[in-house]
């Protein structure tokens, strides 16, 4: 319980110096209500194609009845971006939670350890970082069937990689400090040591890792989508793009269709920046990232 | 290296032959003549027990032999490289235009340090990385090619055009007309990593003994910032490149998607997308070779570069 309290009023003294972080907050918890409440603010149902009489209503500029006008099929575009706000809150929480999970597990044992065990799971990483991220959604994806659930899967196999990495290197300092030391004079075993004493000193770093997950897995879902290996059942936003690309929204000039979709991807995955600002991750770009 | 390389193409094998149905499907298309269907048999020893197939499989790879593909009727090596110079020329101009723009704009951000331009030029940065790829060529498309048709809307060249040679096609500038967008869009995507490395580098750098020594000189600051700072913060960003271009490689996927320019990334999705096995396996294999080898090399520049890093100790 304790630990728990001393995270939480750390991350308020975090948020309350950093305003960047403020802002990427904020702008996941306006999703998020958005998430929550999608039913209520959108007008229709984002898969109903809508017509006026016996009249469809197909590619209705914005205005009027269609805050952002209708599709080529006559779906009504803004309730389509706020259904769109689920897909991507589930698909970048659930792979953040498999990254982090995975991520400061192999971290801490493999830092923890050294040694054999270190040799051998820092090689998984080495081969891990090997593997073309994108196109090794797409394989999989494309291979096991498009649902969602395959594309957090083929994220969470490879995205721990970094998080590994950044753990394992901060775990062998803090393991050399002298309250590990005290503990292990003291009797206690590894595993205490490892999950009492070092995993809440470095469990504030695998939450900004998380953070930045979170930005990662949406722009991967997005583009896995855009590709068409999306879950068919699901509007996401991604999907929105790739509906717009295929039925030439393009060459309509039909901004107000491919542009908004866009706008919420970058501002989630910018959040998730500005939560991970702080940890230097994208202002100190380190050599090995991807 | 060579160690990922093996067990990367054994994951990728296993993947394969995980697919559903019949193991057969993953190298012959019922649509094939009896003829050719029995070939490949013998080829991959598909009527033999997995392990002897796994066998096999490494050794085909090893002498570059990776199936024929569904779709285009002939080998996997043919069609891969017809596409593949098409990619390199997109990576090549996209990383040409990154680097230089991003050394550049890292050098004024980091000249600027604690003005509110270095706020905007850092959020802005964010921005090209927070943005989907594909998203940006989408815009780009819509505006310059739909809205003011000045480039062409996709493709490499335009229809009915046949190139004489490789080199007829590197001459022309229509080749060029078609490469922009695409490269422009790669660029976009490639440019946040030099460009915030290369400030931080020069930030680093900056409180180092020559600089303040050369400030002390009474050198003017540009002397000071680009002959003394610049030149050294610069050997990580060079160094990162080789990153950049294992990142290139996949980031490609989408954007050649976007721009239907018949590369490797677009092949890649079209293989999987119409199950074409081998021709999927074998795009996938060249993609993380590159990968590996550009990490590879990464490593050895880093270390050659900076001898304060001993690669034995470094992982």
């Amino acid at each position: 319980m304790g630990v728990i309290k001393k995270i939480l009023s750390e991350t308020y003294n975090f948020l309350r110096q950093d305003k960047f972080a403020l802002a990427g907050v904020l702008i996941y918890l306006f999703f998020f209500i958005i998430a929550v409440f999608a039913p209520v603010i959108a007008p229709y149902d984002p898969h109903r194609m809508i017509r006026d009489g016996a009249q469809f209503m197909f590619n209705m500029p914005p205005g009027g009845k269609f805050i952002l006008g209708t599709t080529n099929m006559g779906r009504d575009i803004f309730s389509q971006l706020v259904y769109g706000v689920r897909p991507a809150l589930t698909v970048g929480f659930a792979a953040a939670f498999f990254v982090m999970v995975a991520g400061t597990l192999v971290g801490l044992i493999s830092g923890y350890y050294r040694g054999k065990i270190d040799g051998i799971l820092m090689r998984i990483t080495d081969i891990a970082f090997g593997i073309p991220f994108t196109p090794f959604v797409i394989v999989l994806v494309g291979f096991l069937g498009p649902s969602i659930w395959n594309i957090v899967m083929a994220m969470a196999l490879l995205l721990w990689r970094d998080t590994a990495r950044i753990i394992r290197s901060q775990v062998l300092t803090v393991r050399e400090r002298s309250f590990v030391e005290a503990a292990r004079v003291s009797g206690a075993s590894n595993l205490r040591i490892l999950f009492v004493y070092i995993a809440p000193n470095i469990l504030p770093l695998s939450f900004l890792y998380g953070s930045l997950a979170i930005g990662w897995a949406i722009l991967t879902e997005a583009a896995v989508s855009f590709l068409g290996f999306g879950d068919p059942k699901v509007i996401s936003w991604g999907y929105m793009l790739h509906d717009a690309y295929v039925s030439q929204a393009l060459s309509r000039g039909a901004f107000y269709w491919f542009i908004p979709p866009g706008i919420c991807i970058m501002l989630v995955v910018m959040a998730g920046f500005y939560i991970g600002r702080g940890s230097e991750e994208i202002l100190h770009p380190k050599l090995k990232k991807y | 290296m060579i160690f990922t390389m093996w067990i990367i193409a054994t994951i990728l094998f296993f993947i394969f032959r995980l697919m559903p149905g019949n193991p057969l499907v993953a190298y012959i298309d019922p649509t094939f003549t009896e003829e050719q269907q029995q070939i490949l048999m013998e080829q991959f020893g598909l009527d033999k027990p997995l392990w002897q197939q796994y066998g096999i499989f490494l050794k085909n790879l090893l002498k570059g032999e990776l199936g024929d593909s569904f779709f285009f009727r002939d080998s996997v090596v043919n069609v891969i490289s017809r596409v593949l110079p098409n990619t390199i020329y997109l990576m090549l101009l996209a990383l040409i235009i990154a680097y230089i723009i991003g050394i550049l704009a890292g050098i004024y951000l980091a000249w600027k340090r604690g003005e509110r331009i270095e706020t905007v030029g850092i959020v802005l940065t964010l921005f090209t990385r927070a943005a989907p790829q594909f998203w940006v060529g989408m815009i780009l498309l819509a505006v310059f090619s739909f809205k003011l048709n000045i480039f062409p809307s996709g493709g490499a060249s335009s229809a009915g055009t046949v190139y004489a040679s490789e080199w007829a096609k590197l001459l022309s500038p229509a080749f060029y007309h078609h490469l922009f967008l695409p490269a422009l869009t790669l660029a976009v995507y490639l440019l946040g990593l030099p460009l915030l490395l290369m400030r931080s580098n020069m930030l680093d750098v900056m409180n180092e003994a020559y600089v303040d020594m050369a400030r002390m000189r009474g050198l003017s600051k540009v002397r000071v910032m680009l002959k003394y700072a610049a030149r050294n913060a610069c050997l990580p960003v060079i160094t990162a490149m080789a990153v950049g271009i294992g990142y290139a490689m996949g980031g490609n996927v989408v954007i050649e998607t976007v721009f239907s320019w018949p590369g490797l990334g677009r092949l890649l999705v079209k293989a999987v997308s119409t199950s074409d096995y081998p021709l999927a396996q074998g795009a996938f294999i060249l993609i993380a070779g590159v990968m590996v080898f550009m990490n590879f090399v990464a490593d050895i520049l880093y270390s050659l570069l900076d001898p304060r890093v001993n690669l034995e100790n470094r992982r």
